[in-house]
């Protein structure tokens, strides 16, 4: 099925409005954040007009459209990535759900299956954006542990070949994207989770970059814990979702302390209630949550396979027209069916930073620098890309203008 | 076109050919500085001769605003008293917090008057004050060695 991309823009009002002095906006930085459709901000916009109040408290009716509206948009998170809505913990993003996960580890009792300490190895890989690194880093350096991580080969894969060393019966964890925000490789995570759950380490995935443009199945994938940001999938900023298995979460101990996610309290101690609830401290962000709930159905009525269909072939069409540019190299593999819908590029002798802000005043918007991922872009040699990132609403119009745009700006930059 | 205001010609130049571009072997203080939004970096050499800029080296790595900057800046600071490269500095900081309005003084900026666009765009300010910022730390670092 082919996506009708004219249909789709349409539900995106932002569409609507024109870039530097009246030019089509060409938005390619979804890898970013993506654009709402107009669901989402009504979603959002009726749950404060018309059911605004504090959920799973208070004994007015707000209160309980509040907690409906909240506990429905749970189940359409879990429906969305084949889980159970008590696997579901809501969060303000990726970033938090990554930290969140890191300190439960740090709280986890001696003799517990999280407690970590100097005997331990945690992995990652060295294509990991810095929000999968540096919780993970720095709880390295709180518990002792050591911290190891894949490799990138030259044309931008994950290199598995020593994964044998780098995953033993001392690693507590292995923590890994499932698509790079800078190269766009897509990892198969089958033999590492393989690996990791025979040395009985835990399996956590980073599916920022993966859950918003195709299809993930939780049971299918087989990982422990997984995270995903609402705003990179046409939702609201300030809401993420950690899924985990329920066992695991069960057995997890907390991170964030208050309000609501206890049992009982008392001057001196507390409990627990039951996960989620038990990583949701606080008034959660509700408007946000019920637009992700809005975000995800609109997804899947647009349907994943074809979202992820339409971005590999446009993903093809962009590196083969990028490729005939003289002096451009792309970043990862040339191979669209390895990768989704991110290219990340250099231009001989044009900054990246130049390059952007040249295609800015023709309306496109792509991302530029090291896009959060320092150490990859240290290891690939370059100082700075320039990213190209899609989804569901680009077309080959938009690819159009940015090679167009490239070819450009090297007339402008004199190269 | 409004970007031409941003890529002068002037700019262009310093960027395809930086002056004081390699470091001094010799130096009074050395500075690295990154600009951590975009992953630019410089390495800045400075000497002094009692209150007097001896000289200004530089490496680094960026685009053409932070890198033409860096030239002109070293240019500028060069054989001037301290005193004199404060109000320079300082000059040039207000230029680029005007958002694009301000009324740059040539005979105290000269080539550096060029980078007055950039103001209008407020994410590149940090890529035009990259060298100065580390000038200024030098400075300070060499005069208290000294």
């Amino acid at each position: 099925m082919t996506l009708d991309v004219t249909k789709i823009r349409k539900d995106f009002p932002i569409f609507l409005r024109t870039i530097r002095d009246g030019k089509k906006l060409i938005y390619l930085d979804s890898g970013a954040t993506s654009q709402k459709p107009q669901v989402v901000i009504d979603a959002e916009m009726d749950f404060y007009k018309l059911h605004n109040a504090a959920a799973h408290r208070g004994a007015h009716q707000l209160a309980e459209e509040a907690t409906e509206l909240f506990e429905t948009a749970r189940e359409s998170v879990a429906e969305f990535l084949g889980a159970d809505s008590q696997e579901i913990v809501f969060t303000k993003g990726a970033t938090e759900s990554l930290n969140l996960l890191a300190y439960a580890f740090s709280n986890a009792e001696p003799g517990s299956r999280f407690a970590i300490g100097p005997e331990h190895t945690i992995v990652v890989s060295e294509m990991e954006h810095h929000a999968n690194l540096i919780p993970w880093q720095q709880l390295a350096k709180r518990s002792g542990a050591t911290l190891k991580w894949f490799g990138v080969t030259p044309d931008g894969r994950m290199d598995e070949s020593n994964i044998d060393s780098l995953i033993t019966d001392k690693t507590k964890i292995v923590a890994i994207t499932q698509q790079s925000n800078v190269l766009g490789t897509i990892i198969n995570l089958e033999q590492i989770v393989k690996k990791a759950h025979a040395v009985g380490a835990v399996v956590i995935v980073d599916a920022c970059q993966s859950v918003p443009h195709m299809a993930v199945d939780v049971r299918k994938l087989g990982a422990d814990f997984l995270t995903f940001s609402g705003h990179k999938s046409l939702g609201p900023t300030g809401v993420g979702v950690l899924w985990g298995s329920y066992e695991l979460l069960n057995e997890l101990p907390p991170f964030l302390f208050g309000g609501s996610m206890i049992e009982n309290v008392t001057m001196t101690d507390a409990t627990w209630s039951q996960a989620p609830r038990k990583f949701e401290a606080g008034v959660p962000n509700m408007a946000q949550v019920i637009g992700l709930g809005a975000a995800v159905k609109y997804l899947q009525s647009v349907g994943m396979d074809a979202i992820h269909k339409h971005e590999e072939e446009l993903t093809s069409y962009l590196i083969a027209e990028l490729g005939k540019i003289e002096g451009i190299a792309i970043v990862g593999p040339l191979d669209s069916s390895l990768r989704g819908g991110i290219v990340s590029f250099t231009v001989e002798g044009i900054h990246p930073h130049d390059l952007g802000q040249y295609l800015d005043s023709f309306g496109i918007a792509v991302r530029t620098g090291h896009h959060c991922a320092w150490p990859l872009t240290r290891a690939l040699g370059v100082p700075a890309t320039t990213r190209a990132s899609l989804y569901l609403y680009n077309d080959h119009s938009d690819l159009d203008a940015l090679v167009t745009g490239v070819k450009n700006a090297k007339k402008y930059f004199g190269q | 076109m409004q970007l031409d205001n941003l890529y002068q010609e002037v700019i262009l130049d310093h960027y395809k050919h930086p002056e004081n571009k390699g470091l001094a072997a010799a130096y009074d203080a050395q500075v690295h500085h990154i600009n951590p939004s975009c992953g630019d970096e410089i390495t800045l050499n400075l000497t002094l001769d009692g209150s007097l800029v001896q000289s200004v080296s530089w490496d680094g790595l960026g685009c053409s605003i932070s890198q033409a900057s860096v030239s002109i800046m070293s240019g500028l600071m060069i054989g001037k008293k301290l005193d004199d490269a404060q109000i320079v500095f300082d000059n040039f900081v207000q230029l680029m917090q005007s958002k694009g309005s301000g009324q740059p003084d040539e005979s105290i900026l000269e080539d550096a008057v060029a980078l007055a666009g950039v103001s209008q765009y407020p994410a590149r300010i940090k890529c035009a004050l990259l060298g100065w910022m580390a000038f200024k730390d030098a400075s300070v670092q060499a005069q208290k060695k000294n």
